[in-house]
């Protein structure tokens, strides 16, 4: 075993259970209960990654969730791949294999490395500054560079194999946080009878308290964790208190909604293989208290970052709970008392701790400690820099004179190979914030501190400030009794609160009060350590004029890294207020975005995926389309025949035959994915007319017309079909696309804006089939099928329905056209539509009955210039923009026609709906391509292309487009350009290419 | 994510409905009588308030009823909830609808 840094005794870790991991290829040893960051510092290393931007080494820093440094990828076997995984959390298993990140072509040699000498030439908002001009090199020059050298880790690229759940619940209370105040809170609700979620996101409960040793407070008479112990026997049978470990509350809005994530089988040897990895909880407490504990902050001196510096709460919860020491010879920079309780418990383990330097002239109360114990302490002085390359090797240390100014001349450099950094703490208000609570700068806690927030959150505990044990419990007592006053509940009898010794601690110095220690290098002492922000890189932000936290936060990039400056917060305020002159107090934070640690895809997702992405609708006549060969595309959630190819035909040639028998024999096609509203009530016509562009109170029972609907500001929203069936009833039929979007336009104007019209709209496409016969045969194939009904054009004119029987089922029979041609839409039960359309094809072998897809019915509408609403139309685009001011009926208003007036809709300027022949009549013009005078850079758009095609009846390609209206004269001769594409001239013509008196379509 | 308190259904996830936005006024019942400036207003105009907002709800996945939401856009707290036609409910500081 080759684990130099553990103890033979001590921790949290079972050393009957050895556990091998891979680090880098290289095998790593450790014991169940280790973290892969308590593994490696057992090991003795010490470099585990290049920082973002700079490619300085890194270290571990930290014992938690606010790592900076200690982001690895991790695989758990093939596809089981999390990037960026935080050492510190990530659990010993048997198998699992890391890797370090960001440096080629190693870690130890890393040739970007080099940025950290141009440090100078990489200042804040240096991307901003030098990338901007010529603006082509930015794409195919300086991003694919950037992207290369940029980025933290590399994403996984094969599927995850792991299942995770999602889980939906409510309580009454909400307690985040398994500390001892978390704990206690818990408890107290849980036997005052209130429904109790306790979320933890450590694998113990214990929280802080799990994290300190024999200078830990005693409480009760016994050690920390004797009492913790007690505490939690108290707590089996409490009452109705779900305790989740592992859980971190991710999010909590202000609407009280918390999202948790539980980390269910990654720390298991052998997870039972119906578990899901993680589970995320979408929680509706009706009160929460936050007991989210409090993060140490580094300290701010040159070259602050170099490995082998870490926290001292990180050393002594390293040592409390997996037996390890940072480091063999210590030196402890206490600029709070808690480092003194680090410094005791480590020497005590056996470290040497050559020196314990507080800036601070009085120290605190475990001083005389620390001297009984023998350590040396040097009152008033401060680490001024540190030594060593990737790791540490001595650190710089300076007395400080009475304004805190460093005295060079005495500087002493002591060899160590670990330095403790202690510079007070931060409340975890991250969450209090985020649901809306307040804050207010606290001078004697050198922090923000919660101030008042919602009624339903209360926060006690050291992220409430308490300073002690005894403090966070008591506040815990309060928040908690005043939560469940507002649940209703009666508060259970009093429980006193236990006998606790620990020493007060005095008030710290916060890392920023000594800016002359870092005066002689501010470029490499650093803020933020995972985006690389140095002090230097702040005052500059304030220079160039970003002196407000949100400005500075976006320059600098402070606080935007994945951990969004948990360790980094209060430094970077801080910093900010000086350099501009401005107490602290003036500054608002910003606020943490959810979620708390970098969530993955698969927790988010859940079972969403795969086949159940999102719902696949089928049309009644799928199993038939497929049977015939038919090759599938998604429209929305359909999945509609793009053709029928014979063997060997490619979709092209199969959609130009579909189209050539459609315009000389007779099509048929699958329209039942379009929209169809049952419209009826005494007012259904006066209803409709205000919102279809026509004249529907005008239309008579058994006809149809086609109309559009469009938006209040007179921009197309959709178009459709009206059909009149009785004098108080009516059927829409509308878009695929639109259907959802126009059911849901349909209510909203007759709920809100005419509730007293008495309609009632009911959608009924989901019970019927509609088949589209199309074609100048389509008459006579019908006449084979039909019964009860004449369809001779004098008895059933285009535009009119008739009930009818069509192979002995019952039909509802349309005379309306997407293709130009004589044809009837067949509305049939869903149940029956097989039955009729294969009758229709055995009817009719002489007729050639030729089933056609979505490419097909595009071609045919195109030759006949038929708009479709999201090509032609965009959103901008008005009913005179399309030429089809004839749907525009006078004498009544509708919805959208005041704006027609508008004299912005009556610009010269305005697109109009042309037709385009390219010149070239083999070549197809890009849909989306711009229309321009002539294809020369700065050319100003003219218009678009929006539908094209190659017309097997014309034999040449078409397409249609809108240009602007002053251009749009038939015969102006215009050039497509599009990216990647020649340029190609193309001749404007009215937008209709085939038989534009509608003969056919009458026949 | 939000509750919403239907008031056919009672409360039921954020992820049920649609938002229509703020209410404003009623529709002009003749249009074609204002003027561009006047009709504009109407169509664009939004008070975007800060503080208790009156807006239209759909319960798309629910009833399928469209009704009346009071939102603190300042906390995004869901005040109250109320049928169309029916009379805001009392005292919760909500100023005269749209401008």
């Amino acid at each position: 075993m080759r684990q130099p840094f553990r103890l033979a005794t001590g921790g949290r870790i079972d050393r009957s259970r050895p556990i091998e991991v891979r680090l880098d290829g290289e095998r790593l040893q450790g014991f169940q209960g280790d973290t892969l960051a308590s593994a490696i510092l057992a090991r003795g290393i010490r470099l585990v990654g290049r920082s973002f931007k700079r490619h300085r080494p890194r270290g571990i820093l930290t014992a938690g969730p606010e790592e900076p440094n200690a982001l690895l990828r991790v695989e758990r076997g093939p596809g089981r791949v999390d990037p960026n995984a935080r050492a510190t959390l990530v659990e010993l298993v048997p198998g699992l294999s890391a890797s370090t990140q960001n440096a080629w072509p190693s870690l130890r040699h890393d040739l970007a490395g080099l940025f950290d000498r141009a440090a100078a030439f990489l200042p804040a908002g240096f991307y901003y500054k030098t990338f901007f001009r010529p603006g082509w090199a930015w794409y195919r020059l300086f991003e694919p560079a950037i992207r290369r050298l940029a980025g933290l880790g590399r994403a996984p690229e094969t599927a995850d194999p792991d299942r995770y759940l999602h889980r939906h619940v409510h309580c009454d209370l909400l307690v985040v946080g398994g500390g001892p105040a978390g704990l206690r809170a818990a408890g107290l609700a849980a036997r005052a009878g209130a429904r109790v979620i306790l979320a933890d996101e450590r694998p113990a409960p214990g929280g802080g308290l799990l994290d300190t040793g024999t200078a830990g407070p005693r409480i009760e008479g016994l050690p920390a964790a004797a009492w913790l112990e007690r505490l939690l026997g108290e707590l089996e049978g409490a009452g109705e208190l779900v305790r989740l470990s592992r859980t971190t509350v991710e999010a909590l809005h202000p609407s009280g909604h918390a999202l948790l994530l539980e980390r269910v089988a990654d720390h298991l040897q052998e997870p039972d293989p119906r578990l899901p990895r993680e589970r995320l909880w979408q929680v509706r407490p009706r009160a929460v208290l936050l007991a989210t504990g409090r993060l140490e902050r580094p300290l701010l001196f040159p070259d602050n970052d170099r490995p082998g510096i870490l926290l001292a709460g990180a050393a002594r919860a390293y040592l409390a709970g997996q037996a390890v020491l940072v480091g063999r010879d210590l030196v402890v920079a206490a600029f709070d008392d808690s480092a003194y309780a680090a410094a005791l418990e480590l020497a005590a383990a056996g470290a040497r701790v050559h020196a314990l330097v507080d800036p601070r002239g009085e120290p605190g109360p475990l001083a005389g400690a620390a001297e009984a114990a023998g350590l040396r302490l040097l009152s008033r002085w401060a680490p001024v820099g540190s030594e060593g390359g990737p790791g540490l090797r001595a650190v710089r240390l300076a007395p400080l004179d009475r304004t805190g100014r460093p005295d060079g001349r005495r500087e002493r450099t002591i060899p160590c190979d670990a330095l403790l950094v202690a510079g007070g703490w931060t409340p975890a208000v991250q969450l209090w914030a985020q649901a809306g609570g307040g804050l207010a700068w606290d001078p004697a806690a050198a922090a923000f501190l919660p101030t008042r927030g919602p009624s339903w959150l209360r926060i006690a505990g050291a992220a409430a400030g308490a300073r002690t044990l005894a403090e966070a419990l008591a506040q815990a007592d309060r928040a908690t009794a005043e939560l469940l006053a507002g649940l209703g509940l009666a508060p259970p009898p009093a429980e006193p609160l236990p006998a606790i010794e620990e020493p007060v601690p005095a008030p710290s110095t916060p890392p920023w009060a000594l800016p002359e220690t870092w005066r002689r290098d501010p470029k490499s002492t650093f803020v933020d350590f995972q985006n690389d922000v140095s002090v230097a890189d702040i005052e500059l932000a304030v220079r160039e004029g970003f002196a407000l936290p949100e400005h500075a936060k976006r320059w600098t990039t402070a606080g935007m890294a994945t951990d969004q400056g948990k360790t980094s917060a209060p430094a970077t305020l801080a910093l900010l207020a000086a350099a501009a002159g401005r107490p602290i107090e003036e500054l608002a934070p910003t606020t943490m975005r959810p979620p708390w640690t970098p969530v993955s895809f698969g927790a988010l997702a859940g079972v969403h995926r795969g086949d159940l992405f999102r719902p696949i609708r089928t049309a009644p006549l799928h199993a038939w389309a497929a049977a015939r060969g038919a090759v599938f595309e998604d429209v929305g959630n359909w999945k509609r025949p793009t053709a029928f190819p014979r063997p060997g035909e490619s979709l092209e040639a199969a959609a130009a035959r579909e189209a050539r028998a459609v315009r000389t024999g007779v099509g048929l096609f699958d329209a039942s994915t379009l929209g169809a509203f049952d419209v009826q009530g005494p007012d259904a016509a006066t209803f409709l007319d205000r919102i279809w562009t026509i004249d529907v109170a005008g239309l008579p029972v058994g006809r149809c017309r086609y109309g559009l609907v469009l938006k209040d500001d007179g921009t197309v929203l959709d178009d459709g079909v009206v059909c009149r069936l009785a004098p108080n009833r009516f059927l829409l039929s509308t878009t695929t696309g639109g259907a959802a979007r126009l059911y849901a336009w349909l209510e909203r104007w007759a709920q809100t804006e005419w509730p007293n019209l008495r309609v009632w709209i009911t959608p009924v496409a989901e019970g019927r089939a509609v088949i589209a016969v199309q074609g100048p045969r389509s008459r006579l194939l019908l006449r084979r099928a039909a019964s009860g009904v004449d369809l001779s054009p004098e008895a059933f004119p285009h535009m009119a329905w008739r009930d009818g029987k069509i192979a002995g089922v019952a039909a509802r029979i349309f005379r309306v056209s997407f293709t130009g041609e004589t044809a009837f839409e067949l509305h049939v039960p869903a149940s029956r539509a097989e039955e009729v359309i294969d009758t229709l094809l055995r009817l009719g072998p002489d007729l050639e009955p030729t089933p056609y897809g979505l490419e097909a019915m595009h071609l045919l509408r195109l030759e006949k210039g038929y708009i479709l609403v999201g090509h032609e139309t965009d959103g901008t685009v008005t009913p005179r923009d399309l030429g089809l001011e004839r749907l525009l009926a006078p004498g009544k208003d509708f919805v959208g026609k005041r704006s027609l007036d508008l004299a912005e809709h009556r610009r010269p300027d305005r697109p109009r709906l042309v037709g385009l022949l390219p010149l070239d009549p083999t070549a197809l013009p890009a849909v989306g391509g711009q229309l321009v005078e002539r294809a020369e850079p700065g050319a100003p758009p003219l218009g678009r292309v929006s539908s094209a095609g190659r017309s097997p009846t014309l034999g040449r390609t078409i397409a249609l487009g809108l240009v602007r209206g002053d251009r749009a004269r038939p015969g102006e001769r215009l050039t497509v350009f599009a990216a990647d594409r020649p340029p190609l001239e193309v001749e404007l013509c009215a937008p209709c290419f085939l038989d534009p008196e509608g003969v056919r379509l009458r026949g | 994510m939000l509750v919403i308190p239907c008031p056919f259904c009672g409360p039921r996830e954020e992820v049920e409905f649609a938002c229509g936005g703020e209410a404003g006024p009623p529709r002009p019942a003749d249009p074609g009588a204002l003027d561009d400036a006047a009709w504009t207003a109407w169509l664009w105009g939004r008070v975007n308030r800060k503080g208790p907002q009156v807006e239209t709800w759909w319960h798309q996945a629910g009833c399928g009823r469209w009704f009346l939401v009071a939102r603190d856009t300042r906390d995004d707290r869901v005040l109250a909830a109320w049928p169309i036609g029916a009379p805001a409910p009392a005292g919760l500081g909500l100023a005269e609808p749209g401008p």
